[in-house]
C-alpha cells in the first residue's frame, strides 16, 4: 500500500501521522517485519552532525549613508568574499585572519575563522565589520568599522555547497610520524582510526538512491528549517563492493543546502578547529524521510551492521591520491571502538556527534508530530548512484 | 624538600624498558608512582612523586631517553557547554580518562584517570577541554 506525500502531509496536520527515528525503524523492523513497519509508519527522520568545510553564509548589510562598495571586507578580522554587489558578500567557514600564523608554527592551531564568527553571528554576539572601498561616484565612501549583530543586517543565508556526505573514509596513519589533517590527530603506525558519520541515522545512507531526497525538499538545518538546493559538489553516489561484488552500501553523495540563517541556533552551527588543518563549521542537518512504499522503508531501516567505510590511509596514499583502500570496515565494528586494519587492532573514535545526530532526529521527529514542520516533494530527485563515478582531476 | 610530582610519557619503542629502575639505582630518588599506564598502544603515562639530591639530574636522565617529563601542577576539566560529544578526542587520551560510553555514544571524562598530557587540548575541535590552575 503506497503514500504519497499530500496522504502523509494531512496525516501530519491532523497529528497523526506516525514518526520514527531511523534507529527506532531499525528496532521496528525487526520486531514487526518489514512489510508492517512500511505500512504503519509515515515519516523517518535522520541526523547528522559534524564538521562540514563547505559551508558558509550569504549576508547582506544594508547602505551606509554615504554609501560604499565594499571591495574587502572583514568580520572579527576573518576576510570575507565581496565580488558580488555593494553590501553583499559571502563568509566561508575554512576563512581565517590574514594575520593567522597557519602552519608556519606546526601544527597550527587555527583558533577562530570564518565557522566561529557564523557562530559568533548566530549567538547574536557583536560582529566588528571592517570594510574598504576605491570610491566611486555612486558609491563615495571609502572605508567604513562599525559593529552589528544578526539582527541588524538586512540578510543572512546560510548556503551550504557541500554537506551531509553519504559516507566518509575511515582515517588511519601508516606512516610513522603523527598527523595533523581534517580527520582529527592520526597516530604513527596505526595508532588511531577516525570516522565521521552518524552511521544508521546518517540521512543520505537511508535513501542511497535518492528516491525521496532532492531539490525543494524541506530539512533540519543548523536548528532551523532549510532545504536541498541542488545536489552538493563533488557529488558522485555509487554503491560500494567488496572484491566477491557483495553491496557494502552507499558512498559519495552529497547535498547543497540552504537556509535562513536568521532561525538558526549556535547549537547546531559550531565553530570548529582541526589542529594542524584549518578552522570549519561543524553543521547539525536532520532530513525527514517519508515512507512511500516498502522499498524505501527497507532503506531508511539498514542498520549499522549494513553499512561500511572504506579505511584510508592518509600518511601517504589520500595526500597523494593513491587509488583503492585497506578494506571496508562496518559502522557497527567502527562503533564498537576497535577495528582489526593489516592484522592489528586499532581503537576508534568518531568526529561527527552520535548524540547530537540522535538529537536531531528526535527534534526533527517532535517537529512533525507538533504540525510544525510539513514535507515538502521535491521538485527534482537528485542524480542516483552510478555504476562509474568519475571524478575529475586536476592536471 | 618537599617531593614534586611530575608525569612521564614514553612512546612505544620505549615503554618496555627498565628506566624507572636507573632513577632508583643510578640517581638514588625515592619514587612513588601515583599513576601508570600501557595503552593498547603501547605508549606509556606515569605519574610519579620524585624526592632526592639528583633530581635534577635524573629527569635530564628520563629526558635523553626519550621520555616526555611534565610538571604536575595543573589539572585538566571538561567544558561541558562547550562539548559536542563528538568524540576526537576518545582515541587520542592515551590513557582512556577520555572515553565513549555505549550505546550511547557520550563522551565521558574519568578526571582520575587523566595524566595531564594537553593531548586532548590539541585534539577537541571546539575546544572545550580547559587547564586549571
Amino acid at each position: 500500500m503506497d503514500k504519497t506525500y499530500a496522504e502523509i502531509n494531512a496525516k501530519i496536520k491532523e497529528g497523526k501521522a506516525v514518526v520514527v527515528t531511523a534507529a527506532e525503524l531499525i528496532e521496528l523492523v525487526a520486531e514487526k517485519g518489514l512489510a508492517q513497519a512500511a505500512r504503519e509508519v509515515d515519516v523517518v527522520t535522520t541526523g547528522t552532525f559534524g564538521p562540514m568545510c563547505s559551508s558558509g553564509v550569504f549576508l547582506n548589510f544594508g547602505h551606509s549613508a554615504p554609501r560604499i562598495k565594499m571591495h574587502r571586507l572583514w568580520l572579527n578580522n576573518v576576510p570575507a568574499y565581496t565580488g558580488i554587489a555593494a553590501v553583499d558578500a559571502y563568509l566561508g567557514a575554512t576563512e581565517v585572519p590574514e594575520d593567522d600564523p597557519l602552519n608556519s608554527t606546526y601544527p597550527g592551531e587555527f583558533w577562530y575563522g570564518g565557522g566561529h564568527v557564523i557562530q559568533d553571528l548566530v549567538a547574536r554576539k557583536p560582529i566588528h565589520l571592517k570594510a574598504t572601498g576605491y570610491g566611486t561616484d555612486c558609491y563615495p565612501r571609502r572605508k567604513i568599522e562599525t559593529t552589528l549583530t544578526l539582527d541588524d543586517i538586512n540578510e543572512a543565508v546560510l548556503f551550504n555547497p557541500r554537506n551531509a556526505y553519504q559516507n566518509y573514509n575511515c582515517a588511519v596513519n601508516l606512516s610513522n610520524r603523527t598527523i595533523y589533517t581534517y580527520m582529527g590527530m592520526l597516530k604513527p603506525g596505526l595508532g588511531n582510526a577516525h570516522y565521521s558519520t552518524s552511521g544508521q541515522l546518517s540521512p543520505l545512507l537511508k535513501d542511497p538512491y535518492f528516491k525521496t531526497i532532492g531539490l525543494g525538499t524541506r530539512i533540519f538545518l543548523g536548528g532551523g528549517i532549510g532545504y536541498v538546493a541542488w545536489h552538493g559538489t563533488q557529488h558522485l553516489p555509487f554503491i560500494q563492493r567488496d572484491v566477491n561484488g557483495n553491496e557494502l552500501g552507499p558512498s559519495g553523495g552529497t547535498l547543497m543546502v540552504i537556509g535562513d540563517l536568521k532561525q538558526m541556533d549556535p547549537r547546531w552551527l559550531v565553530g570548529t578547529s582541526y589542529l594542524g588543518y584549518g578552522a570549519t563549521l561543524s553543521v547539525g542537518i536532520g532530513i525527514p524521510i517519508p515512507i512511500l512504499n516498502e522499498e524505501i522503508a527497507r532503506f531508511a531501516a539498514a542498520a549499522d551492521e549494513e553499512l561500511y567505510a572504506p579505511i584510508v590511509d592518509y600518511g601517504e596514499a589520500y595526500p597523494n591520491r593513491l587509488p583503492g583502500n585497506l578494506g571496508y570496515v562496518s559502522y557497527a565494528q567502527l562503533k564498537s571502538g576497535k577495528i582489526m586494519v593489516n592484522g592489528k587492532e586499532v581503537p576508534t573514535a568518531p568526529l561527527s556527534s552520535y548524540p547530537r545526530a540522535l538529537e536531531i532526529a528526535n527534534l526533527l521527529k517532535e517537529w512533525i508530530q507538533k504540525g510544525k514542520f510539513l514535507l515538502a516533494e521535491p521538485v527534482q530527485l537528485l542524480p542516483p548512484p552510478s555504476d562509474q563515478p568519475t571524478p575529475a582531476i586536476l592536471k | 624538600m618537599a617531593p614534586k610530582k611530575v608525569v612521564l610519557r614514553f612512546s612505544a619503542d620505549i615503554a618496555d624498558k627498565p628506566i624507572i629502575y636507573r632513577l632508583v639505582k643510578d640517581y638514588d630518588l625515592i619514587i612513588n608512582i601515583l599513576k601508570a599506564n600501557v595503552n593498547p598502544q603501547k605508549e606509556g603515562t606515569m605519574v610519579l612523586e620524585v624526592i632526592g639530591d639528583l633530581y635534577a639530574a635524573g629527569l635530564d636522565y628520563l629526558r635523553r631517553q626519550g621520555v616526555v617529563v611534565q610538571d604536575l601542577t595543573q589539572e585538566i576539566v571538561r567544558n561541558e557547554d562547550l562539548c559536542t560529544d563528538c568524540g576526537a578526542c576518545t582515541a587520542i587520551c592515551p590513557t582512556g580518562a577520555l572515553y565513549l560510553k555505549r550505546p550511547s555514544m557520550e563522551v565521558q571524562f574519568d578526571s582520575d584517570a587523566c595524566v595531564v598530557c594537553y593531548l586532548c587540548l590539541k585534539a577537541c575541535p571546539v575546544r572545550a577541554m580547559e587547564v586549571r590552575f
